[in-house]
């Protein structure tokens, strides 16, 4: 059984479609689900839309755990977690960069190879982007590769947070990493690898369409270089 | 132990073994053609890595997937959503 874990701020008119894609791709394919949607408090409405989803789909498929504000990427999945009732849980955005139709890929991989985690790649494969320029294109690649060198991960992909877990690991690995953003689930590989748990990777496309209005500034890039040196000098 | 401490430690044994061959005092020398090879050898190693990382990085910016069909694909889905949700009583 697999439990999708949905954290969302202000997704109000995303939520409601990465759901629908979702039910019409658990159906399609026999899978048996349930999804979790975790929302901070959006002050645009998404919990009410959410409530509208769990009218209609049942609220054995659609839980609505949400909290009063926006407390961090790493707590909800925590939060999550306690109420999931799967052995599996796929953790994704819910803002559509993440297209449902590859966790059956995902499941697919995880059987094929017994993986503890199966982890959404951009880089390898057919993987890809749309909607980045070159310059945020040499960003990613140019991040990639220095994370690539210091840390030696064994995973092409570090910062994509689309990823199938198996339940207990997940929950040990929540309870190990204490980074933020970006560096948060590159922690968590890097975390898996030490633990001994096996990594299996599926190529994604990764469709963004609000970096025209939310560009990688400095802040991030800076913080990321620091998480970085961090893992480098912790792990 | 730590990826830092792993890259200490590999710097510390191939600086050292540099160091002794190189640096040795004029009796241990190693023959002239292989000292004059060994001692700018940090340097070429250094600057032979940044090459391959440019080299790398920009084999893999040019080689960057753009996901066109699944960009045209994701509107059709949604187009497809909206309307079967507003059928299901999902009010927007």
């Amino acid at each position: 059984r697999l439990s999708v874990l949905l954290p969302t701020y202000n997704e109000r008119d995303n939520l409601p479609l990465v759901v629908w894609l979702l039910v019409r791709t658990f159906r399609d394919s026999g899978i048996d689900f349930e999804i979790i949607i975790i929302d901070d408090g959006s002050p645009d409405g998404t919990q009410e839309v959410a409530e509208q989803l769990e009218k209609i789909y049942g609220s054995d498929k659609i839980l609505l755990r949400p909290r009063a504000r926006k407390l961090g990427l790493g707590t909800a999945y925590i939060h999550g977690m306690k109420h999931a009732t799967g052995n599996f849980i796929v953790i994704m955005d819910a803002d559509l960069s993440h297209h449902p139709k590859f966790i059956p890929e995902f499941i697919r991989k995880q059987k094929e190879g017994n993986f503890d985690i199966v982890s959404g790649t951009r880089y390898k494969g057919n993987g890809g982007v749309y909607g980045w320029d070159l310059k945020r294109k040499l960003i990613s690649r140019g991040a990639n590769f220095l994370t690539q060198v210091l840390l030696r991960p064994g995973a092409s992909d570090l910062t994509g947070s689309f990823r199938l877990y198996r339940k207990e690991v997940l929950q040990k690995l929540m309870e190990k990493c204490v980074s933020k953003g970006y560096v948060f689930q590159m922690e968590m590989i890097v975390r898996a690898r030490q633990l001994g748990y096996t990594i299996g990777e599926v190529p994604i496309s990764f469709v963004d369409r609000v970096y025209g209005e939310s560009k990688l500034g400095g802040n991030e890039i800076v913080s990321f270089l620091k998480g970085l040196l961090t893992l480098f000098a912790t792990t | 132990m730590t990826k830092l401490g792993q890259w200490l430690c590999g710097l510390a044994l191939l600086g050292s073994a540099w160091a002794v061959l190189a640096l040795a005092p004029p009796a241990l020398q190693p023959p002239s053609p292989l000292r004059q090879a060994l001692l700018p050898l940090p340097l070429y190693l250094l600057v032979a890595f940044g090459c391959y990382s440019l080299a790398t990085v920009g084999y893999r910016l040019a080689t960057f997937n753009d996901c066109e069909e699944a960009a045209a694909e994701l509107q059709e889905h949604i187009r497809a959503a909206r309307a079967d949700l507003r059928r299901r009583g999902l009010r927007l």
